[in-house]
């Protein structure tokens, strides 16, 4: 008999971590679907975003502010943390993809690959920045604590189930940012830019659309969401490594992949697929299989429903 | 006619010579475990070149089918297992298992497209290096299966002493696989390699068997790539922890054949030894040089040069596509005749 207490309690766990890892999977979707690149730097992106915002926490702080101080800290974070992700993302594809286009694709795969074990290095030296937060510069490699801004108390006072006000916090940022994201891709005239250029590249140029400028864009709002989904990972998980983008960017890729790749719902329900799955195989099997149940879903989806649970069946292009 | 002396047969001939160089070079720098692992590692990279650089599949697990290879023969050899084939019998071994390895993975995915496979391939790796840890009842988990047989022709076990022995048994096996590689390449097989690396559609209306070619090309870089795991283990003595194996090993291999120039054999053995050199000579050294002058230690991140792996790997590889993307030494395009 499964406890109620406790499968609910992993329900909650599994959506909170599932639309972070949703928030990044976009960032894949969003640059997949326009330029069919698999962004690798991606996840690394999102591990440096972290690492800002904790450097801003630091520089500012902003721990000793107070309640109300803190709030303005978190927003600070966000807005900080998003900006900084968005131009790194922007820079790496001005500099690492964008002269490859029209070189063929395992090329700017290559290149990604590069890009990521770039950022990750950079990673590793950041947490060797001799700054009180990060233990003083003390053994680099090792990970972070993120201090516990946003308390992990219980919200329903002494009821038997759990909502702590970061889990509220994952839901408060996610979902608006989600819905913007989908107003602005069918509604503006950058959404319907994006759209063109995803759909046929030399069309678009044709008519009139800069076509490197809507990809630059791309890449900004995606790396964008990677900073606000770094930001609420942090306040959520409460520790931060150099490592993390690896797992956190296969994660968001086997969700993209799993909701459809290209799809902006599939990635969001493909993160929430994911982060149930981690969870309740963290619960009930065993912590230390959780990544080979993750990964044997991805090769399963892609042998046998490669199109995804959403995406739309595409032949590739001759 | 007479055959033109190509840079393959170069590389080999210095190769060959290198250990005579003792005798005006101080010891240390010639024969150190870092120059073993450029033989391995030039075995591994010639492995994922006939994956990658002949049939065009995009592989971003070969380690895992180095870990393969590792740890079958670890299994097929260690003491404390009862099969105890001995160094010969378990490589012999190694090679037809670690190929069956690639076909069981390649079969169902081949299909797939580019990218697509590079990240099953990338899931593989994972998982193998999960499944190796998770399953600690046979592979013994972190501490690897050890310890394993050396090659003990004439007499004694070799040990890691053994410089010079070590070197030609590596040496004359990487030979081996440089002569059977060069000949798959020029065989039919080869030529439908490069036909599918170039246009699939167009090499399936010409007869070729699209799908066979690639699951041979699969299985012989998995068995490469085995081979290479199991020479490794020997000469460590040991399979060593799973996260050996892990996705860096993959990417050296990558950066290996990128750098060189992808697709010829000479190209790989070029990139062998510059990126092996960087990665276990030069930064050794470096370390172990600022070790000596007390510079660095445990304080300052950016003076340990091991810290600067991932952004060496990373630049080499976002450098090469851009600049050199045929590498630095491309293989000639005119195959014919020859």
């Amino acid at each position: 008999m499964i406890d109620f207490e406790v499968f609910v309690q992993q329900v909650i766990t599994g959506l909170s971590n599932g639309m972070i890892i949703a928030l990044i999977a976009i960032g894949y979707t969003m640059v997949y679907g326009i330029i069919e690149l698999i962004n690798f730097a991606h996840g690394d992106v999102f591990m440096l975003g972290a690492f800002f915002a904790l450097t801003l926490l630091g520089a500012l702080g902003m721990e000793a502010w107070g309640p109300g101080g803190q709030t303005i800290g978190v927003i600070a974070m966000l807005i900080g943390s998003a900006l900084f992700c968005g131009s790194l993302n922007w820079t790496l594809d001005r500099l690492a993809y964008r002269p490859l286009r029209g070189s063929s694709k395992l090329s700017l795969l290559v290149s990604a690959i590069g890009c990521s074990f770039i950022c990750m290095n950079l990673g590793l030296f950041w947490g060797g920045v001799p700054m009180e937060v990060f233990a003083g510069g003390v053994a680099s490699a090792a990970p972070k604590d993120f201090p516990a801004i946003i308390p992990q108390t219980n919200l329903l006072g002494g009821a038997f189930i759990r909502i702590t006000p970061a889990e509220v916090l994952v839901f408060a940022v996610t979902i608006p940012l989600m819905v913007a994201l989908t107003l602005m891709v069918k509604r503006t005239r950058l959404g319907c830019a994006m759209r063109a250029v995803a759909q046929d590249q030399t069309a678009a140029a044709l008519m009139g659309i800069p076509v490197d400028r809507v990809i630059g864009a791309t890449f900004f709002i995606g790396g964008a969401l990677g900073g606000f989904a770094s930001v609420i990972y942090a306040l959520y998980n409460n520790t931060i490594g150099f490592q993390m983008g690896t797992r956190a960017g296969l994660d968001a890729f086997t969700a993209a992949v799993l909701g459809g790749i290209g799809s902006l719902p599939g990635a969001v329900l493909g993160g929430l697929t994911i982060g149930l799955v981690r969870s309740m195989s963290d619960q009930y099997l065993e912590t230390r299989w959780t990544n080979t149940i993750v990964f044997c879903i991805l090769v399963l989806i892609l042998i046998f429903r490669p199109s995804g649970l959403l995406g739309s069946t595409r032949k590739e292009k001759v | 006619m007479v055959r033109r002396i190509g840079p393959i047969t170069i590389i080999l001939a210095i190769a060959a010579v290198i250990p005579l160089l003792d005798l005006v070079l101080p010891a240390e720098l010639a024969l150190s475990e870092a120059v073993r692992s450029v033989f391995i590692y030039a075995i591994l990279a010639l492995g994922l070149n006939v994956v990658t650089g002949y049939a065009g599949l995009l592989n971003l697990g070969i380690a895992a089918f180095m870990a393969v290879g590792a740890y079958t023969f670890g299994i097929l050899t260690c003491e404390i297992y009862p099969f105890q084939f001995g160094f010969w019998g378990g490589l012999a071994l190694t090679v037809p298992i670690g190929a069956l390895a690639g076909f069981i993975l390649g079969a169902p995915t081949l299909g797939l497209r580019g990218d697509y496979l590079a990240i099953v391939t990338l899931g593989f790796g994972e998982i193998v290096q999960d499944v190796l840890k998770n399953l600690d009842s046979i592979t013994k988990g972190m501490q690897g299966i050890n310890p394993l047989p050396s090659p003990a022709l004439g007499g004694a076990p070799w040990t890691a002493d053994d410089e010079r022995k070590w070197y030609y048994l590596l040496f004359a096996l990487l030979v081996i696989v440089v002569i059977a590689v060069r000949n798959l390449e020029r065989s039919r097989l080869g030529r439908a390699w490069f036909s599918i690396r170039e246009d699939e559609i167009a090499s399936r209306s010409m007869g070729i068997r699209v799908e066979r070619a690639k699951l041979v090309a699969f299985a012989t870089g998995a068995a490469l790539a085995a081979f290479a795991g199991a020479l490794s283990a020997s000469v460590l003595s040991s399979t060593g922890e799973p996260n050996n194996y892990d996705f860096q090993i993959s990417i050296l291999a990558l950066c290996i054949i990128i750098v060189g120039g992808i697709g010829g054999v000479a190209g790989v053995l070029v990139g062998s030894l510059v990126m092996v050199g960087l990665n276990s000579i030069v930064l050794a050294k470096a370390t172990a040089w600022m070790a000596a002058h007390d510079i660095g230690g445990q304080g300052n991140v950016l003076l340990s040069p091991n810290n600067w792996k991932f952004l060496i790997f990373g630049l080499a590889l976002v450098i090469a596509v851009r600049v050199k993307p045929a590498g630095l030494l491309p293989p000639r395009l005119d195959r014919s005749g020859s």
